[in-house]
């Protein structure tokens, strides 16, 4: 992975209609490196990639590819591969007729010889590896394969960038796994610079190299996934990346207090009195009640794969998700005590 | 615990009908009453004008089609349809683009402008024309001043002709496009592809079908179209007059056999239309009907 920066997106805003969908959004994307943008919907991260792409225009703000000012440029000039969500692939044109586009578009002077364009066909499907399937058509393919078929036809033209937009969206679970795995590989093997969208937590985390997070159009955090993981910057971040569990606590002198008993975690400088505490359902044990920073009931429990999920109403009317590994089910109604063992505090 | 309930296989009903066809008795009624109306309709009036054609055996019949005025309108009306389904040909399909694929502001008011055609009286269409472009109407002073003749001249037609048949192709693409929505436009710009190689090489196929549809729709109607085109025309004979307006004036001429001669050329088209309408549809019915999804 090399670390000059592909592209630099500075100070972005865009509104449509009345809403405004991306706030003063900046963002550097190194070269070779696999990005994912990762956000709820609504977030702008859909917005972000088609700007990036040239399908859509930011009202302010300047997208730099390398060391050229890219953001008038139009789509076709910027050598991006865009990826749709639903393939987008021409129904009336066969396999390596799509591949073949962006090759055959090209003007006579800079499009290769059909030899050439046949041969580097068969290269792509080698590699995406559906070398028998060049005479069939999209609506032969499933929904994998065609996905499959959009990512050649959008490295034939040796692009720049490769631009994904929700790849697997529209795919079940299964080939979703498989999918995510092979588009890994062929990164790795290409060494393409790529960003690619999804709202996906498990996706972003296990696929790429560095995840950006956005909310409501700004970003919120942008660090390899072990980074986001353990040093989340803000609850937004912190929840999106799985289930969170709120707790109220009351910081003082550095120290974080929940129901008048000392936390190990560490409130970030400065911050002063009622607090909330956010942990992971395995920041929470199972505790004696003169040790515990919580009390409640249990109210159901499931096992999986060796760990279980416990389900504990708290006095106060709140339900709190406790993870630990399996010990034997947990019987319904039984009063437990709760103890925190790790969590987070933030500023906002 | 023990069930004593003995478990029987469900009652399989003999009959292979789905639960919501009608008994035997309906079915055939409600067919019989519709192909009774199709005949009674539509068969016996198509069935009467080869009678009547032919009333005075085959000389007779091609007779009608020597004569100078039939063949003039022949002409015409074959040069009325040439100017105005190209025309509306590549206006229809500049329309749907532009309505199907980019938002605009009074995209509603082109859609309902669209839509005129098929809502006003076609004879209302020719007045609107003899009242812009006629001797006492609006720009007619000027028109004349520069020797140019609209009304009652093959412009007028023409004119009247294009604004009847407007909305046919329009109409049948706006769907067809807006279910195709733009992301195969947009993988296509965004391989390299200029807007018109992506319009060539991915929009127009993927409308062909339908296109043809409407074009075909579009034929049948601007060389049968009567009432707009009698309006405008002032029956001039040899010169102003179309197939339609022909078959008129033979036919108030008592002139029968002649009349219906030229009315089974227009009968004639209408089955072609139609033959060629129900192999497009019944081949192709997926690429012509909006709303199947394709994929």
């Amino acid at each position: 992975m090399g670390t000059s920066t592909a592209i630099r997106v500075e100070n972005l805003s865009k509104t449509f209609d009345t809403a405004a969908v991306l706030h003063d959004l900046s963002l550097d994307v190194r070269a070779g490196e696999l990005l994912a943008l990762l956000g709820p919907s609504g977030s702008g991260k859909t917005t972000l990639l088609r700007i990036i792409a040239g399908l859509d225009f930011p009202d302010r703000g300047r997208i730099i590819f390398g060391s050229d000012d890219a953001t008038q440029l139009p789509v076709q000039e910027r050598a991006v591969g865009f990826v749709f969500q639903h393939y987008a692939l021409f129904k009336h044109m066969s396999v390596a007729e799509n591949i073949a586009y962006g090759l055959n578009a090209r003007k006579r002077s800079e499009r290769p010889a059909k030899a050439e364009i046949k041969r580097r066909v068969g290269d792509l499907l080698d590699l995406i590896k559906l070398s028998g399937f060049a005479d069939r058509y999209p609506s032969q393919l499933s929904g994998g394969q065609r996905q499959r078929i959009a990512l050649a036809r959008a490295l034939a033209v040796e692009p720049r960038v490769l631009l994904l937009d929700e790849p697997f969206g529209a795919l079940d679970a299964q080939v979703r796994k498989d999918l995510r795995r092979w588009l890994r590989e062929i990164h790795d093997r290409t060494g393409q610079t790529t960003i690619f969208v999804t709202h996906d937590q498990d996706e972003a985390l296990e696929l790429s190299d560095r995840v950006a997070v956005l909310s409501k159009g700004r970003l919120e955090q942008i660090g390899t996934p072990d980074e986001v993981q353990e040093n989340p910057v803000s609850s937004t971040v912190l929840k999106f990346l799985g289930d969170t569990i709120e707790v109220e606590a009351i910081v003082q002198g550095g120290e974080v207090r929940v129901n008048g008993r000392l936390t190990p975690v560490k409130a970030p400088n400065g911050l002063v009195g009622p607090v909330k505490l956010y942990a992971r359902p395995w920041q929470l044990q199972f505790a004696e009640p003169d040790q515990a920073h919580l009390e409640g009931s249990v109210r159901s429990s499931y096992r999986s794969q060796g760990r279980q999920r416990i389900e504990v109403d708290r006095p106060e009317g709140k339900t709190v998700v406790v993870e630990a590994s399996d010990s034997g089910r947990v019987a319904a109604g039984r009063h437990v005590g709760l103890k925190i063992i790790g969590g987070y505090v933030f500023k906002d | 615990m023990s069930s004593a309930v003995a478990i029987r296989p469900p009652a399989r009903p003999d009959r292979a009908e789905s639960v919501v066809t009608e008994g035997r008795a309906v079915r055939w009624g409600l067919t019989g009453i519709a192909i009774l109306f199709l005949a009674l309709f539509l068969v016996l009036p198509l069935v009467t004008v080869f009678i009547q054609a032919f009333a005075k055996g085959w000389s007779a019949y091609f007779a009608a089609f020597q004569e100078a005025d039939a063949r003039s309108a022949i002409r015409l009306t074959l040069l009325v349809a040439a100017i105005a389904v190209p025309f509306n040909l590549v206006f229809g399909v500049s329309a749907a683009w532009a309505i199907a694929k980019f938002e605009f502001r009074g995209k509603n008011l082109l859609v309902t402008l669209i839509d005129l055609p098929f809502s006003v009286s076609p004879v209302v269409s020719g007045l609107i024309y003899v009242l812009v472009f006629g001797s006492q109407g609006l720009i007619g002073p000027w028109l004349i001043e520069n020797d140019i003749q609209v009304i009652f001249a093959v412009p007028g037609i023409v004119l009247a002709t294009i604004f009847v048949t407007f909305p046919f192709i329009a109409r049948q693409l706006i769907p067809l496009m807006q279910e195709q929505g733009t992301a195969e436009e947009e993988a296509a710009l965004t391989l390299g592809a200029s807007g018109w190689h992506a319009f060539r090489t991915v929009t127009l196929p993927n409308i062909r079908w339908g296109l043809l549809y409407s074009v075909l729709l579009c034929n049948a109607r601007a060389m049968g179209e009567f009432g707009a085109v009698s309006v405008v025309s002032g029956h001039i004979r040899g010169l102003t007059n179309t197939l339609p307006l022909h078959v008129e004036i033979l036919y108030n001429e008592y002139n029968f056999v002649a009349s219906f001669a030229v009315a089974s050329l227009l009968a004639g088209l209408a089955l072609v239309t139609l033959v060629i309408k129900s192999l497009l549809e019944w081949r192709y019915s997926a690429d012509i009907a909006a709303g199947a999804r394709r994929h």
